[in-house]
């Protein structure tokens, strides 16, 4: 694989530069026809630019946690882990429990993290347990895992709390003493009850400030990195200095032009800078981040990487390749149960049968559109699906509405590309495998 | 004797004996709660005969080596627009029906053949991507079902664009198969006996011919395909094109299985409704017997009677127990997706 990879690059290097950006055109296409598809859509809605901006924020803050969660599965060749329903479900019996104790605030959602933990591990690890025996089709199975999930929690929370589960709570409860109710208020009118804005009434700023601040850092620590390169000796990273100077130019300049625009939105006064950015929830996914990325590092990513490129490989080096993926399941679980309180506090709601059901595909359809596929899936394309994926959700309705007269058309549009672009890249993923496979048995 | 029961047992396998042993216990208590026992035989007599049908679209294409026809939403659709012709055409009784079901047929088949041609390219991940091909075809033709041109006042909405979410079928053609030859009977010391015997007799009437395709020519060709496909490519089997055709069969049983079992429900179902139409069958066929990559005519009958049986049964069971929510539908999504996921656990190869 890294071989052809190799390959690939040399030939790169070779063709052309319109044959470039030909490939990087063609690599890119699903991002591409999305960032479209937003434009269109945006100028189509006559929304204000404002309450776009504003609205994706939230989104994105409110659902990347997810986003991310879905990524060491894949690094782990388990492909998209449509399961991580269940952990949204860990998340939401940590919600229940800690709203019938009486904890709000922060200490509340601490506290859930806490309790979604052992829950998200167990859940996990069954998970893991059974993709294990249905290796090859991990996505289907991770799918119905879900659908089954659900049933045993509705089961759970509709009919044992109350007769074998003991539990007495007027609020959450149904009038019959038997079930946790349909909807679940997280924040209660004058006296707080739940977890609602928990992380992100922490510290709000002007996102463009924040903006601002960061970027200049980013500057500076390029700068930074650019001027340390010089007392290098190694034959070999001499070599990949030109390119990585290259790089931190290229990082350079693309911050700055985002410092000056948001040098331009403060200073023109315009509606925007009003954006209010949840600092710390932000903090929480950078933080994701950086551990996505840094675990690749560490020789438990190492294993992830060499068990999602090749099991037998692995298993000949010594990897425990079940217990690899078992665990790639089990941190992808707790993240989306974590990723599900996040997402939760911002709502203010719990729909305690309905807020997990979706989580799974949305979060899968946002990875797809920024550009990851079924095998490589990295934090850039996470965010990035994120905030396209919302932009069309936020768009879609009214510009179906101006468009066809008729705002259900867009919401119908919306629902189709989130199964068609999951079907389509599954389709095009199996079909270059396909494809790979025949060159392969062709050549020996 | 002890080791025969043990072979049956691993022929089983514990979800089967879990459902069989559940249904038996449901159907006791159903006795002992005094539950009106006609009435509940009534009921699984007629939604054996609804829902047959779809579960016997499984059948060639778990044949033909796609496995279970998860993008069965596309065949219902092809269903639901010759349904929507036929009334548009405005015919009623058996006519209507009938149109309903030589309009779909050629959509189904085309469908089907490029549905086929799809499956081909991506050999070893069908059943997801079948899943997802039949959740966005329902999505895609939610937008169809509010653009298309029909006219007919009962199926468009009286204000606004497009057809309604439920059309009734009261005038058209609804139930004409369950009237058919219906048999009244009133029997001492259980009640009164309905038996549905037109919607029966065309369910068995399928049965029986796709029974007999599979032991035609082209049958044992499709069986081969989808069981060794290297032996079939060895014996000079056209594998892909057996697949197509094992696809396009499985539409079209998908199109004529929506149409019977609108006729017996009395109402077409637009938009979301198709959505999550392949699940139930699939778990049907498991529970019967079936695997991912072998299947029976008998597997059909045995597990749609299995699984609706549990689902009529354990419904008025289950609120007599308890009166609060619908503790049904959470059984229903346990076992059907139990089920699936225990079949899948048995898919060989993958690795």
């Amino acid at each position: 694989m890294a071989n052809v990879n190799k390959l690939k690059n040399k030939i790169n290097n070779n063709t052309n530069f319109g044959e470039k950006i030909k490939d990087v055109v063609m690599n890119n296409i699903v991002t591409i026809i999305f960032v479209v598809l937003c434009l269109i859509g945006i100028k189509l809605s006559g929304l204000p630019i404002f309450f776009v901006a504003n609205e994706l924020v939230t989104r994105i803050s409110r659902n990347s946690f997810l986003v991310l969660a879905l990524i060491i599965p894949v690094l782990a060749g388990m492909g998209l882990n449509f399961s991580i329903v269940v952990g949204a479900m860990a998340g939401q019996i940590a919600i229940i429990a800690v709203t019938h104790w009486g904890i709000t605030g922060l200490p509340g959602f601490l506290l859930c993290a806490v309790i979604a933990f052992p829950f998200a591990v167990l859940f996990g690890y069954l998970t893991g347990k059974l993709l294990n025996k249905t290796k090859g089709q991990e996505m289907i199975t991770s799918m119905i895992v879900g659908y089954f999930a659900n049933g045993v929690y509705q089961l759970v929370f509709l009919f044992l709390v109350g007769t074998i589960i003991p539990m007495k709570n007027n609020v959450l409860m149904l009038s019959s003493g038997v079930g946790i109710r349909n909807t679940i208020d997280l924040s209660g009118g004058v006296k707080e009850t739940g977890i609602k804005y928990a992380l992100d009434q922490i510290l709000k700023l002007p996102i463009f400030y924040v903006l601002i601040a960061f970027s200049i850092l980013a500057i500076l620590y390029n700068i930074f990195k650019l001027t340390n390169r010089r007392g290098i000796v190694n034959r070999r990273e001499k070599q990949n200095k030109s390119k990585d100077s290259f790089k931190y130019i290229v990082n350079m300049s693309m911050f700055a032009i985002l410092l000056i625009l948001s040098i331009v939105i403060v200073a023109g006064n315009t509606p925007l800078k009003n954006i209010q950015l949840p600092v710390v929830t932000v903090i929480v996914i950078g933080v994701l981040c950086l551990f996505n990325i840094l675990i690749v590092k560490t020789k438990l990513g190492q294993e992830f990487r060499t068990v999602g490129q090749d099991k037998h490989i692995a298993k000949v080096a010594g990897i425990n390749v079940d217990r690899i993926r078992v665990l790639a399941i089990v941190i992808s679980t707790v993240l989306a149960a974590w990723g599900q309180l996040i997402f939760l506090q911002n709502i203010g709601t719990l729909n305690t049968y309905g807020s997990h059901e979706q989580i799974g595909m949305f979060s899968i359809a946002a990875l797809l559109i920024g550009g990851a596929s079924v095998s490589k899936a990295t934090v850039g394309q996470a965010i990035l699906g994120t905030a396209l994926f919302h932009t069309l959700f936020i768009v879609s309705p009214l510009a179906g509405k101006n468009l066809f007269g008729d705002a259900q058309i867009g919401e119908f549009f919306r629902a189709f590309v989130v199964y068609g672009v999951i079907g389509v890249s599954l389709g095009l993923h199996a079909w270059k495998n396909r494809a790979e496979l025949k060159r392969k048995l062709k050549i020996e | 004797m002890d080791r025969s029961i043990r072979e049956l047992m691993n022929h089983l396998g514990l979800p089967r004996i879990i459902i069989i042993l559940f249904f038996i216990s449901i159907c006791i208590m159903a006795v002992f709660l005094g539950l009106p026992t006609d009435m509940l035989t009534n009921q699984v007599l007629v939604r054996i005969g609804m829902n047959g049908v779809l579960v016997l679209a499984m059948v060639p294409a778990i044949l033909s080596g796609t496995g279970p026809n998860f993008g069965l939403p596309l065949g219902v659709i092809c269903g639901l627009l010759g349904t929507l012709i036929s009334i548009e055409m405005n015919l009623t009784g058996f006519p209507g029906f009938f149109a309903a079901i030589i309009i779909s047929i050629p959509f189904a088949v085309i469908v089907g053949w490029v549905y086929g041609l799809l499956l081909n390219k991506v050999k070893g991940s069908e059943m997801m991507i079948a899943t997802y091909t039949g959740f966005s075809v329902v999505f895609l033709m939610s937008i169809g079902w509010i653009i298309m041109p029909f006219k007919s006042p009962e199926m468009v909405w009286p204000i606004g664009k497009g057809l309604r979410v439920t059309i009734s079928l009261g005038e058209r053609f609804a139930e004409v198969l369950n009237k058919l030859w219906h048999i009244d009977a009133i029997i001492p010391g259980f009640g009164e006996l309905k038996i549905p015997t037109g919607l029966l007799v065309f369910f068995f009437i399928l049965c029986t011919i796709v029974w007999l395709f599979l032991r035609s020519k082209s049958g044992l060709a499709l069986k081969t395909a989808g069981d060794n496909p290297k032996f079939a490519i060895a014996s000079g089997i056209n594998v892909d094109n057996n697949r197509i055709i094992g696809t396009v069969l499985s539409t079209v049983l998908g199109a004529i299985g929506i149409i019977v079992y609108t006729q017996s429900y009395g109402f077409i179902q637009l938009y979301q409704a198709p959505l999550m139409v392949a699940f139930p069958a699939v778990a049907a066929i498991l529970i019967g017997g079936a695997s991912a990559q072998k299947a029976h005519v008998s597997h059909v009958i045995l597990g749609v009677f299995l699984f609706q049986g549990l689902l009529t049964i354990a419904l008025p069971v289950a609120s007599s127990i308890m009166s609060e929510g619908n503790i049904s539908e959470a059984l229903r999504m346990i076992v059907q997706n139990g089920i699936i996921l225990y079949a899948l656990t048995k898919v060989i190869g993958g690795e």
